[in-house]
């Protein structure tokens, strides 16, 4: 077991890309992202990784570039935000489609307009649908292993699918953490050679990207979700082998003191670690509230958010992110969606928190705890807030 | 002109009459127009590189045409992903295939990396993916497929429709005359680049294009022929006349034959005896509307520009 090293979570990021021994990087440079491939650059400048780092002209190129790469059979990595995924967006449908194992780091930001370099999810949920599994890193050390992990089930044979691990933009990316790295052996055991099943070779050819015509297009999407589908199992068996080398064990849905909660605060991402001390804080006064974090966010774990919701009155969904449609947070249709199905009805509201940078405090967290539960008993038609909004 | 540029360029194995490829990596049974010119271009390109190659297609014409699953006309490996990023993918195969060979993964050091687009996906929407391909010096070569317009779509306008010309998205009328701008040069955008070589061709004049692929897969760095490929369906002439078509345009000094190696231009076709276009352009009807001042118009553009680009390969 490795030392643990104080040092930014987006350097980690680059640390374990390069413990992988990735072969192409095509990347862009875009705000928060660009500590990343920096970092990368300067590995592959000082000969430490020996991979081809390419500067293409823009996150469109990223990705195609990427795309034929991971097409010619090499692993590939590359890393963005925002606009920059946005303009990936197209040829992230046509990159799972492929099903090609590109690995990507996510640092999320707000989309434009106004433009903001700062922290939400509303990146990460434009690219919701795309086909790629996602994960989400909640601290530095979890942003490490999750790329590790990315590579491990995206290269999986019976996966064979992009894989994004999200990282919040600045209030995790740029963070300075205590982690634990892992050495090339210890990383070597969890991560085998890749070798592409199919691949552009003269030797052996191949036409990949044909025309699906309506006689096999339904098909082909069909097959591609039950893919996606079937990933999580591998996403599972991976975590449980990481456990076993390296002691940390991860799961797609945390919880944390939702033994016996009333009230459950669901959310993504860095901010979970602000809301896990107000939560700490309302329990030493008695209120039982806890949280449930999904890690892995595609496939969707809809059973393992039920299990953690089974048992409470109140349901807090905290959305870094506003669908612009009249109707609240992209991630509270989700979480509405597979308590509909599953015969659960608690009292759901949806909070709109932290968009573009906006700080939300523990404060905030115990205010939305206060307010469901007020909701809730007063019978408040559901619905959502926008919180922490200036007047 | 670097050794290595001109040694790479006389040690290909040149194509005679005697000696035309008998290969055919784009198989025929794919479905393109009758007299298609495109598709006869890309033949001959596939013909002059053999089967070790690596093709990223754009979407357009040539990707339907010859890839509707589970059907494929391509014996070599084909990766199609979208409209406007061939270029960058094919950044990415080259990329690939050099850290493999590096890493000792393979060794398949002299696979050809080929990237076709059309006129749309070259020189409008693929422009800003082309250019960074070839600031970035990848090894690799790239073919644009100059049809004119967006045929696959229904034949709109591009920025390399000439002017004058009739497309379903600027049709002659009270107010205009059809296209209404001068078709852009993307051979010269691409030697702006300073790449080994550049090189427009013309079906109608095939060993002069088979060769000219032969060189642009040859140089170490990239490389880039622009070929002209009639649309009888799109230009509204008849199917049997893409060859002459694909003739009369060089004859009548509208699409010059020339290359560029390292910097150096050279004319490869002198038309010492040139046609006046009108010649040309009476072989299409989407040039029937125009009248005789246009012509003239056209005749004094194509004269200033044949001009220009002695001058260039006097130099």
């Amino acid at each position: 077991m490795g030392k643990r090293v104080g040092i930014e979570v987006s350097l980690a990021v680059s640390h374990a890309v390069m413990l992988v021994d990735v072969d192409v990087i095509a990347a862009y440079p875009i705000t928060p992202q660009t500590h990343i491939v920096e970092h990368l650059s300067e590995l592959v400048a000082d000969g430490e990784l020996d991979a081809e780092f390419i500067p293409v002209e823009s996150e469109h190129s990223a990705m195609s570039t990427s795309v034929g790469a991971s097409a010619a059979g090499v692993r590939t990595f590359t890393a963005t935000s925002s606009q920059g995924l946005a303009l990936m967006v197209e040829i992230m449908y046509i990159a799972s489609s492929l099903r090609l194992p590109i690995v990507m780091a996510v640092a999320n930001r707000a989309l434009s307009g106004p433009i903001s370099i700062w922290n939400d999810h509303s990146d990460m949920m434009l690219s919701r649908d795309t086909g790629w599994i996602q994960t989400v890193a909640e601290n530095g050390q979890e942003a490490f292993d999750l790329i590790l992990h990315a590579y491990r089930v995206a290269e999986d044979p019976r996966v064979m699918l992009p894989m994004i691990v999200n990282l919040d933009g600045f209030t995790l990316s740029h963070m300075i953490e205590p982690i634990e790295f892992l050495s090339r052996e210890e990383v070597n055991k969890y991560i085998r050679p890749y070798r592409a099943p199919l691949r552009m070779d003269p030797e052996n050819p191949i036409t990949m990207g044909p025309v699906g015509m309506p006689e096999v297009y339904t098909e082909a999407k069909k097959a591609q979700d039950e893919a996606l589908k079937n990933s999580k199992e591998v996403i599972i068996e991976a975590w449980k082998e990481f456990g076993d080398l390296f002691g940390r064990y991860y799961s797609p849905v945390e919880t944390y003191r939702m033994e016996d909660a009333e009230t459950a605060i669901v959310i993504m991402g860095s901010l979970a670690e602000t809301a896990m001390t107000a939560v700490d804080r309302m329990r030493e006064k008695g209120k039982k509230v806890g949280i449930v974090r999904p890690r892995l966010f595609r496939p969707f774990p809809a059973q393992e958010i039920v299990s953690a919701l089974e048992n409470v009155n109140n349901v807090a969904v905290i959305d870094r992110a506003l669908a612009l449609n009249g109707m609240g947070g992209p991630f509270s249709f989700e979480i509405r969606s597979v308590l509909y199905d599953s015969g659960l009805h608690p009292y759901i509201k949806n909070y709109i928190a932290g968009l573009g940078g906006r700080d939300v405090t523990v404060e905030n967290f115990t205010e939305i705890a206060s307010d469901i539960e007020k909701c809730s008993r007063e019978g408040v038609k559901p619905g959502y807030e926008i919180i922490n909004v200036r007047e | 002109m670097t050794n290595s540029t001109v040694e790479a360029i006389q040690g290909i194995e040149k194509i005679r009459a005697s000696n035309i490829p008998v290969v055919e990596p784009l198989s025929n049974g794919h479905r393109a127009c009758q007299g298609c010119g495109e598709v006869l271009a890309l033949r001959l390109v596939m013909k002059a590189l053999g089967h070790n190659v690596i093709v990223v297609s754009a979407t357009g014409c040539m990707e339907i045409i010859s890839s509707p699953y589970p059907q494929t006309a391509w014996e070599v490996p084909w990766l199609h992903v979208a409209f406007e990023n061939a270029a960058a993918v094919a950044s990415g195969v080259e990329a690939a295939y050099r850290v493999m060979n590096r890493k000792g993964k393979i060794n398949q050091p002299d696979v050809t990396i080929l990237a076709y687009g059309g006129d749309g996906g070259t020189a409008d929407i693929g422009l800003q993916s082309l250019s960074g391909a070839l600031e970035r010096g990848h090894n690799f070569l790239y073919v644009c497929l100059d049809n004119e317009a967006y045929m696959n779509t229904g034949i709109q306008r591009s920025s390399s429709t000439p002017y004058g010309a009739m497309t379903t998205t600027s049709p002659p009328g009270k107010k205009s005359i059809g296209q209404m701008t001068w078709k852009k040069n993307v051979a010269a955008i691409a030697a702006a680049h300073e790449i080994p070589y550049v090189a427009t061709a013309s079906p109608a004049f095939h060993i002069d294009l088979m060769n000219k692929v032969r060189k642009g897969a040859a140089v170490k760095g990239p490389a880039y022929i622009h070929i002209y490929s009639p649309c009888p369906t799109g230009w509204r002439c008849d199917p049997s006349m893409s060859v002459h078509v694909a003739r009369l345009v060089v004859q009548t000094r509208i699409f010059p034959l020339y290359e560029v190696v390292d910097g150096h231009w050279r004319l490869t076709n002198k038309v010492k005896r040139p046609k006046p276009v009108i010649e040309y352009l009476k072989t299409q009807r989407r040039f029937r509307h125009l009248t005789e001042k246009e012509i003239n118009k056209i005749q004094q553009r194509v004269d200033k520009e044949w001009e220009e680009l002695v001058k260039r390969c006097e130099y």
